[in-house]
């Protein structure tokens, strides 16, 4: 005859199947990160069934409800270089330390003479940073400026970037290296602004412009 | 530990000592709690999904005036735009002073909606679409290669039959309008896309048509 036992259900519970999904998520989540740097501005754009993700060297015009408009280039390089035509069109002055600053920055909108104190302030009160945005009106067309010296700037940094891509043996796509003009409208801001930051892009020549917008369903595929 | 059961008969040799076994668990709590900060943090601070954009050309500003000679716009659809209303007329602008064969355009009032703005469109370009669909169902059957269908359609978009669009907005217009009404002329196929100023005759119009 067995003997009857009770069973004694032990206290800790088998965890390595829920360790090994956690950490799995964890490295999920770690790789498929992509941290955003806190921007000045938080614009709602209006959506579209356009499929086509941001491109990544791009110039960037923000214009928030109020119409104020900001600016943005992703090249750190060509940021750089681009401040230093600025600095020395507009006569301020930046030091290493700033130019350091800004070359790691995102989004900003403030005229040149306040540029140095708004890069000098931590990144949290960025934000509260009182400003009437990049003036672009045809008295003081600052917008103008910084859109055509940081175009000038990236061409000159993809250019670099392609030759050494080039070098390496792969066959690049020279359009890849040319930056993308990009407005990011919020949806309750009135168009007629817009159509102004898109005349001075028109101004320079550039006229494909692309239009920043939340993705929505396409009745066309339906996938 | 518990989890050495015994079992429950014969087999068992006795008499053999056995040395004594260290359990192989390792408390795994604290590193699980480090598992599940992490996931938390990631999970709340990652963005996945990246904007994305809708190109636009916008037609190139020349100094030189436009040519009169120029072939006229004759299937060409034109939006007025106000604040969360949209208007539009087909052909050509007459003005109530200079009425056409059918006397003065008149403004026809839609909404963003499927049945509005969808429909329009999709009534005046069917020349476009049910020719996009002939293609489609071609490269369903795999009797069209889909770069071929990429080509073709833009071919078949800049052909006069398609219908062309222009866009033009008073001052009280939101980008959200602008956008969504170019979406529907994306959606439509249509490949003829202007947004152009608004002519003083135009806003007047306009006007009249919002105080109704």
């Amino acid at each position: 005859m067995p003997k009857i036992k009770i069973p004694k259900s032990s206290p800790s519970i088998d965890m390595t199947p829920m360790v090994d999904l956690a950490f799995l998520l964890v490295t999920f989540f770690m790789l498929a990160a992509s941290f955003r740097p806190s921007e000045p501005v938080t614009v709602e754009t209006a959506s579209s069934i356009s499929d086509k993700v941001i491109p990544e060297n791009n110039i960037m015009v923000t214009l928030d409800t109020d119409g104020k408009v900001y600016f943005n280039l992703t090249n750190p390089e060509a940021r750089k270089e681009a401040l230093n035509n600025m600095a020395s069109l507009y006569k301020v002055s930046f030091n290493e330390e700033q130019i350091e600053k800004f070359a790691l920055m995102s989004t900003f909108g403030c005229t040149m003479k306040e540029l140095p104190a708004y890069i000098d302030l931590p990144g949290d009160s960025r934000k509260e940073f009182k400003t009437e945005g990049i003036p672009l009106d045809s008295l003081d067309n600052q917008l103008k400026n910084w859109i055509s010296y940081s175009q000038m700037a990236a061409l000159n940094t993809g250019k670099t970037a392609y030759e050494e891509a080039k070098q390496k043996g792969l066959a690049p796509d020279a359009d890849d290296f040319k930056p993308k003009f990009i407005i990011r409208a919020d949806g309750k801001s009135v168009y007629k602004k817009a159509e102004k930051v898109i005349d001075v892009f028109r101004e320079l020549n550039l006229n494909n412009l692309n239009f920043v917008t939340s993705s929505e369903f396409n009745p066309n595929n339906p996938n | 530990m518990a989890e050495i059961a015994e079992s429950g008969g014969g087999g068992h040799d006795k008499g053999k000592k056995r040395a004594k076994k260290s359990s192989t668990r390792v408390d795994m709590t604290p590193m699980v709690d480090l598992a599940f900060l992490l996931l938390t943090f990631f999970v709340l601070t990652s963005t996945f999904s990246k904007p994305k954009v809708m190109s636009l050309a916008y037609p190139a500003k020349i100094d030189e005036p436009i040519d009169k000679n120029a072939p006229k716009l004759n299937n060409g659809i034109t939006f007025l735009l106000s604040k969360d209303k949209i208007f539009y007329y087909t052909g050509e602008f007459y003005p109530a002073d200079r009425p056409g064969k059918d006397g003065p355009t008149k403004l026809t009032e839609t909404n963003f909606s499927a049945s509005g703005l969808r429909k329009v469109l999709a009534d005046l370009n069917s020349y476009v679409l049910l020719r996009k669909e002939g293609m489609v169902k071609k490269v369903k059957a795999k009797q069209m290669a889909d770069t071929t269908y990429t080509r073709e359609l833009e071919q078949l978009k800049g052909k006069p039959e398609a219908l062309k669009v222009l866009v033009k907005t008073d001052d009280k217009a939101l980008c959200k309008n602008f956008i969504d009404l170019i979406d529907e002329v994306k959606i439509a196929e249509i490949g003829v896309i202007a947004p152009v100023p608004m002519l003083p005759a135009e806003l007047k119009l306009l006007e009249t048509q919002l105080k109704k």
